[in-house]
């Protein structure tokens, strides 16, 4: 199958150019020494030493991450049980329904959910602020770890819960000590997913947020309406270099996990 | 091994069993899984339910570890009803067919989960935990992880996992399914000697007729969510009570016919012109029923002279022959079409076989060999 075509090297080619390169440019430009973000005025790394200066940013990007923290895990939380319920609590009355709606949050316009949040907390009298943004994320990332979570549960062994209840434990304990350290992988790909997905929110976070909290997209968008400077770009690209590393290094921990999990069963089977 | 003819507590009127099963009905919406069961299984018994897949013995067993609870009827443990009583507060462990072993623990932790759930002191959970692995002889390998094992030694894992809380009860699914026929024939063994040592009540739950004769103390014949027979292996093979056990239970030539009961015995008159077979029958029958004689293969004698001291002689053209090594089965074809499966040792080589096909036979049998059923 190693063959080279021109074909191949095309489509490679188009592929990747068309995914990367707006990303690369951007890297490129944030090394940019001039002013001017469309004018190349030599190499220099000042926009990173004047990001790190900016307290407007360093805040935004604080908030991010605690609003991002609090509602992954929330959302974690909630999103397990619910994946937990949907797939393990037997058939009972209008079943089918509550699995179709934890998918609904999953295809629903951003706007719409942002707005009937703000809706709600205005409704409720509910003061607008970091709370409401962990609460509005929550309520978004928890269909995404419920649906990681239930295709991990639809495929467990129900007779490992079964044998942990026949040992002894209560129905809490069995899924305590038995069934959270089995799917923890899928919770901790949930709880990435979720982080990310806060990390990222824009629009829900436009909608929950006061004056008081603004998360890292908000401050971008709004420095890049007043024109796009070379220092949203030099911080775009930190952005880029976390995930990439993070990615990088989940893919590596699998694929070692797997490979070590592959190994220990030939040596078993062997001997 | 104490002689299993010493231990027959299912005779005695006075014996208390461990295990009763009063009435019991058990149904999955419109379908009946268990259909009015009423089974007494004693203490130390090594009992196994048997049947074809989906004919309710996995239900039976999974009420009994607290899985499922009966629908109608009461299930008795030690004289006390245990309807309702989740599986944690059972006195009951279990081992299921796919093992289920803990994969995030090692072979020791999976033996030690049970008795680390009732609070053990630390040094007891550690005695009782490497006893079990010894008796299942694993000791090597108690801190590999499951994955990290081979199939059988997982499932002695299991084996010592379910024994670790000396449980009244021990329930086995299926338990051997997964190995291959000589380990399986080991492990067997293996089994009813640790049943032998620490002296527990087994209920073991198999499809498979060679695997519950070998380990059982007795065996119940399930159906369609119905007890057939019970009663110890050699009754069901020698005496069952049905064409339905007696063909579940290894190979049988079936032959029916009109009854004609004589002197204790029955008679058959199973073909126009030929002379009545006779069989032995211990159910009461009236003259002109239609009744099914039941003869195992290796109790058919084959020979090319018409044997003259056997009760029941037939003539027949040999048909088909199986070859299997040790023994081979003769398919004989009777002038009527049916056919009659003879089984005879090969004792000597096949060189000197001395009937091939199409060869005309004498197929015989004495008057104690065929059991005489009404289904």
């Amino acid at each position: 199958m190693r063959r080279f075509t021109w074909f191949n090297a095309t489509s490679l080619t188009l592929g990747f150019a068309f995914l990367y390169l707006p990303i690369t440019l951007l890297v490129i430009y944030s090394f940019n020494g001039g002013r001017n973000v469309a004018v190349w005025g030599g190499f220099s790394t000042k926009w990173y030493g004047e990001l790190v200066q900016n307290e407007a940013f360093l805040d935004a990007a604080w908030v991010t991450l605690k609003v991002a923290a609090f509602s992954s895990t929330i959302a974690t939380v909630l999103g397990t049980m619910a994946a937990y319920v949907l797939v393990r609590g037997g058939r009972f009355h209008g079943r089918t329904l509550f699995s179709g709606m934890i998918y609904a949050p999953l295809v629903m316009p951003e706007v719409i959910t942002g707005l009937s949040l703000l809706l709600l907390f205005i409704g409720i009298g509910f003061d607008r602020g970091i709370l409401t943004i962990i609460l509005a994320h929550t309520t978004f990332s928890m269909c995404y770890v419920s649906v990681v979570v239930s295709s991990r549960l639809v495929s467990f062994d129900r007779s490992l819960e079964e044998a942990a209840l026949d040992l002894g434990c209560s129905p809490l304990s069995a899924f305590r000590l038995v069934t959270l350290p089995i799917i923890a992988p899928a919770v901790i790909a949930g709880w990435l997913l979720a982080f990310t997905l806060s990390l990222d929110d824009l629009v829900i976070a436009n909608f929950a947020s006061g004056p008081s909290a603004t998360t890292l997209p908000m401050k971008i968008w709004s420095a890049v309406r007043l024109g796009v400077s070379p220092e949203i770009n030099a911080l775009s690209t930190i952005l880029i270099g976390i995930v990439t590393v993070g990615v990088i290094t989940a893919s590596l921990v699998s694929k070692r996990a797997a490979v070590k999990r592959q190994r220990d069963e030939q040596a078993a089977v062997a001997n | 091994m104490t002689a299993p003819t010493e231990f027959h507590p299912w005779n005695d009127p006075q014996a208390k069993p461990l295990i009763r099963f009063q009435n019991v009905t058990k149904r999955f919406g419109e379908f009946t899984a268990i259909d009015k069961i009423s089974l007494d299984i004693f203490a130390k018994e090594f009992f196994a339910l048997l049947g074809p897949s989906g004919c309710g013995k996995t239900t039976l067993m999974r009420m009994l570890a607290g899985f499922e609870d009966p629908t109608e009827g009461a299930i008795l443990l030690d004289g006390a009803d245990i309807a309702g009583v989740p599986p944690n507060k059972r006195a009951t462990n279990m081992m299921f067919q796919s093992y289920a072993l803990f994969p995030h623990l090692s072979v020791f932790d999976n033996v030690a989960f049970g008795l680390r759930r009732d609070r053990l002191p630390k040094d007891q959970v550690q005695a009782r935990a490497e006893e079990m692995i010894a008796l299942v002889q694993l000791g090597p390998f108690a801190n590999r992880k499951p994955h990290q094992i081979s199939g059988g030694q997982r499932q002695r894992v299991a084996l010592a996992r379910a024994l670790a809380k000396a449980p009244k009860l021990l329930l086995l699914d299926e338990p051997l399914g997964a190995l291959d026929k000589k380990l399986r024939q080991e492990t067997q063994f293996e089994l009813m000697d640790i049943q032998e040592k620490t002296g527990t009540t087994f209920v073991i739950v198999t499809h498979d007729q060679e695997e519950a004769m070998t380990v059982a103390s007795r065996v119940a014949v399930m159906d369609h969510g119905k007890i057939v027979q019970v009663a110890t292996p050699d009754a069901i093979y020698e005496t069952p009570n049905s064409t339905y056990v007696a063909d579940f239970i290894g190979d049988v030539n079936i032959i029916s016919g009109g009854a004609d009961p004589v002197d204790g015995k029955i008679g058959i008159d199973w073909a126009e012109g030929q002379p009545p077979l006779t069989g032995i029958c211990e159910q009461d029958i009236a003259k002109g029923e239609t009744v099914f004689m039941a003869v195992r293969p290796e109790k058919v004698a084959i020979s090319s002279e018409k044997p003259a001291d056997r009760s029941n002689v037939v003539a027949g053209k040999v048909h088909d022959i199986a070859y299997l090594g040790n023994i081979s089965t003769y398919y004989v074809q009777l002038s009527g079409g049916q056919i009659i499966k003879a089984q005879t040792a090969n004792t000597r080589r096949i060189a000197r076989r001395d009937f091939t096909w199409e060869d005309d036979v004498w197929l015989s049998w004495t008057d104690t060999a065929g059991v005489v059923l009404r289904q």
